[in-house]
């Protein structure tokens, strides 16, 4: 919890300071499209979160937007399906690709960085060969009122400031992070989730089917990817394959690691979550608007994320130190061991 | 007997709130092995810091060869040729044992290049292996050498560093029992060539066996010293508890019932060739003994679902059971309290309530999700049960000493029904009178109609805990020991090949 609280104030410093500079920052509109990419960048941030909280890490995300945006693309356009039957499709596809991970993880026995690795290459190419290079969209034309309006809309509120549209993918991360907050933090499957991730040998001598907890997870991530890739695919409206979602498992990543998840696993929050992926859009924008250079985009967020996580970890230093001199009377032995370190 | 070559002289060390050691006084000479003994958190390790130079005195002498200081560095430590032999060693085991054993004082060749010499590494650490006795070479990888081995390189170590006292730390708690003789004997080696070593032991027995003298702390003071002559088990037992320790053995409060759980034709991976059969009734305790490698928590690990079942079944009031799974296990009452409790045991970052509640998650999550109330009132309830001494159950696991921890696992398993217990070393690195707790629990089980399996390399537990003692030998089941029949000798006869005991 004082991680979340720390982090909070760094948004809020990034904001006001944001804000200061540059008074456009607070403009409705501003703030609007900003929420809007917090909610795109977010959703699929939540699963990635959950794979790190195990131990594990999924880098094929990225791939799976382009991958997943060019059939669901397909389904839809060439094959006149009907996008309520197109979603469940691209996210059943997630679950498999996702359950395919998960075999070749703990059946396997294979390191969850390479086999996702291999899947970054792996969905890209087939991106591009599905569509032959080409870029694929929407012919002219066609619309789909009731998805783009769930996928792309806003809801305008009236405010002393004017009018604020709530983009409804920020609602959609709302929504799946408070069910995913209490999904991790309040039921047996979260406690399962962080117990897995913090000793599974423990765990699994705790009766724990420890590699149904992990599949879970990895499910669940590559399925938030798939309903992801259609939130991008309204987003960006046409799909270059070659380019399109490059990096973005990276901003999922940094989100998760923002908010508090270790890369060794059993840490993190989905709060925590939420807010390593406002800060990351408030770092966006504040790149935009302060004009700073756009090529300097990830120096600013590589840069605020190294001092955020190195700032963290030397106060929890400071304060096992701290902790140790005072000497807990309970624990004499680990007082003494902690100084002898 | 000569001048002492080491001396404390009043050393205190108070932390904020705790005093650790009041007015310790300790010295040794050259060439004796001296015993130092107390129940956990007596301060044996915090002396041993001192000696290493890793603590500094809040007041008192030391003196090294006649030169006094007020404390030691590391380095001043290791000038005065102390050297350490810990529980858990500091070793590599992905180099060879020369590496190890020069590690960081590698001799150098090549100049600004800085390359190893190894002709000159492997001639330096030869002599002392062959000195040790040790039946591998310098080359040899450290990966596949056993724990006693690798307790032999650290001390070639210690040697390579011009030791002259040796502090070993609870070297034998993982040793078998004539790995242990070995060990001992090395001691002895050390100790005809002038070199001191201060043994501290949970295990009194050895102490008994090798010591020449033994200091007993406890709560922090220096509690009696005992003489060659004095070194009995009785007396260094009331020294560190204060009080006689009462026969270690309980009966049974009824006679022991029915078959609860049964191992019929048990094939392990480990031991492919061999099965196992084996019954514990309702209201006993089965010691297993065997040295370690034969087979023991293989067996365990085999009925809790942990590993599968190459062959034979398990059965459990006389009816077979499917066990693929701990889950499994689990669901029928077969509960295991596995050997290494901090790898298998707790997850150490968790809280004690979190640890208590982790096997059986779902009675206390209605409707899928965590009642922490019912959780916490679950965990205070076995603290107070089985006497867990810790502040509160929101503390970490990690933070608790061995025994308080391994009360834990315990009370992960009672606060559901257990039909039948296995306990895969029970009081590895427990103080005594976390020990005496631990039987007591286990006895209340056993009274209670549950059948306790207990895996134990310590033959004075086996001996004094076991109602019947089941023991194994290269994976099979040599022979079964009713109480009566229990001695040292009949255990280790049926643990070792008895051919060879044939004059």
């Amino acid at each position: 919890m004082k991680k979340d609280l720390g982090l909070f104030l760094l948004i809020v410093l990034v904001a006001a300071v944001t804000a200061y500079l540059n008074p456009r920052f607070l403009l409705p509109i501003n703030i609007s499209n900003t929420a809007n990419l917090v909610g795109l960048f977010g959703l699929y941030a939540i699963g990635e979160g959950l794979v790190i909280i195990t131990g594990g890490i999924d880098l094929s995300v990225g791939s799976l937007f382009a991958l997943f945006g060019v059939i669901f693309l397909d389904l839809l356009v060439n094959d006149g399906l009907p996008w309520g039957l197109a979603v469940p499709i691209i996210v059943v596809l997630g679950m498999v690709i996702g359950s395919i991970h998960a075999f070749l993880i703990l059946k396997m026995r294979m390191q969850p960085f390479i086999v996702t690795l291999c899947g970054l290459l792996i969905y890209r190419g087939a991106a591009r060969w599905y569509t032959g290079e080409g870029t694929s969209g929407f012919p002219f034309g066609t619309s789909y009122p009731t998805l783009e309006f769930l996928t792309n809309g806003r809801i305008p509120i009236n405010t002393p400031w004017g009018v604020f549209g709530l983009p409804l993918s920020f609602v959609a991360f709302i929504l799946v992070a408070t069910v995913m907050g209490v999904v991790l933090h309040r039921s047996v499957f979260g406690r399962y989730l962080y117990a897995v991730g913090k000793n599974e040998e423990a765990a699994r001598y705790s009766g724990i089917r420890t590699g149904r907890v992990i599949a879970a997870a990895y499910i669940i991530c590559s399925s938030l990817a798939a309903i992801s890739s259609v939130y991008f695919v309204e987003y960006t409206r046409s799909i270059a394959p070659a380019s399109h979602g490059n990096f973005y498992e990276l901003y999922g990543i940094a989100a998760a690691v923002l908010g508090g998840c270790s890369l060794r696993g059993g840490e993190g929050s989905i709060f925590g979550i939420v807010l390593g992926a406002v800060l990351l859009q408030i770092l966006q924008n504040l790149v935009n608007l302060l004009g700073i250079p756009s090529s300097l985009n990830f120096t600013v967020m590589g840069g605020v994320i190294l001092i955020g996580v190195l700032l963290d970890q030397q106060l929890i230093l400071y304060r096992q130190r701290r902790a140790a001199t005072r000497g807990p009377a309970h624990s004499q032995d680990s007082a003494i061991a902690a100084t002898a370190k | 007997m000569t001048e002492p070559y080491l001396q404390l002289v009043g050393i205190t060390k108070r932390y904020p709130g705790v005093q650790a050691l009041s007015d310790v006084s300790f010295d040794v000479a050259q060439g004796e092995i001296v015993g130092l003994i107390g129940e956990n958190g007596a301060g044996k390790s915090t002396l041993m810091k001192v000696l290493g130079g890793v603590i500094e005195p809040t007041a008192g002498v030391i003196c090294i060869a006649g030169v006094e200081r007020r404390a030691l560095t590391v380095n001043d430590a290791i000038a005065a040729g102390i050297a350490f032999v810990h529980q858990e060693l500091n070793l590599f085991d992905n180099l060879d044992v020369a590496a190890n054993v020069f590690i960081g004082r590698e001799p150098l060749t090549g100049g600004p290049l800085k390359l190893i010499n190894r002709r000159k590494l492997h001639d330096a650490v030869r002599p002392l292996l062959e000195r040790l006795g040790c039946d591998f070479g310098p080359e040899t990888p450290l990966l596949p050498l056993s724990l006693a081995q690798r307790q032999l390189v650290e001390i070639a170590k210690a040697l390579s560093l011009k030791a002259r006292v040796v502090i070993m730390d609870e070297p034998t708690s993982s040793l078998t029992i004539s790995e242990t003789r070995r060990l001992l004997s090395v001691i002895r080696d050390l100790k005809a060539s002038g070199v001191t070593v201060v043994f501290i032991s949970h295990r009194l027995r050895e102490i008994e066996e090798s010591t020449d003298r033994v200091v007993v702390l406890r709560d922090g003071h220096v509690a009696g010293r005992l003489d060659r002559a004095e070194i009995k088990h009785d007396a260094m037992i009331r020294l560190m508890i204060g009080r006689d320790l009462k026969a270690l053995y309980t009966p049974p409060k009824a006679a022991t019932g029915d078959a609860v759980l049964e191992l019929v034709d048990v094939v392990t991976s480990a031991h492919p060739a061999t099965k196992v059969n084996l019954a514990v009734h309702a209201g006993e305790i089965l010691g297993l003994s065997g040295l370690v490698g034969a087979g023991r928590t293989e067996v365990a690990r085999a009925v809790f679902g942990i590993d599968a079942l190459v062959g034979g079944r398990v059965e459990l009031s006389g009816a077979p059971v499917v066990v693929s799974t701990p889950g499994d296990a689990i669901a029928h009452g077969i509960y295991l309290v596995p050997e290494d409790r901090k790898r298998s045991g707790l997850l150490l970052d968790m809280s004690v309530s979190e640890n208590v509640s982790l096997a059986d998650l779902s009675a206390f999550a209605p409707g899928g999700l965590i009642n922490r109330r019912a959780e916490a009132k679950n965990a205070e309830e076995q603290k107070r049960r089985l006497n867990i001494r810790v502040p509160t159950v929101d503390v970490q696991a990690g933070t608790l000493s061995g025994g308080n921890q391994q009360k834990v696992v315990l009370a992960k398993w009672l606060s559901m029904k257990p039909k039948a217990i296995i306990f895969d070393e029970p009081t590895r690195g427990i103080d005594v009178g976390s020990k005496a707790e631990i039987y007591r629990l286990m006895r209340g089980l056993a009274d209670n109609g549950v059948a306790v399996l207990m895996i134990s390399s310590d033959l004075e537990e086996v001996i004094g805990v076991s109602d019947r003692v089941a023991v194994m030998r290269e994976g099979a089941i040599s022979g079964f020991l009713e109480r009566t029949q229990l001695s040292e000798e009949a255990i280790m006869r049926l643990a070792t090949d008895s051919q060879s005991q044939v004059h």
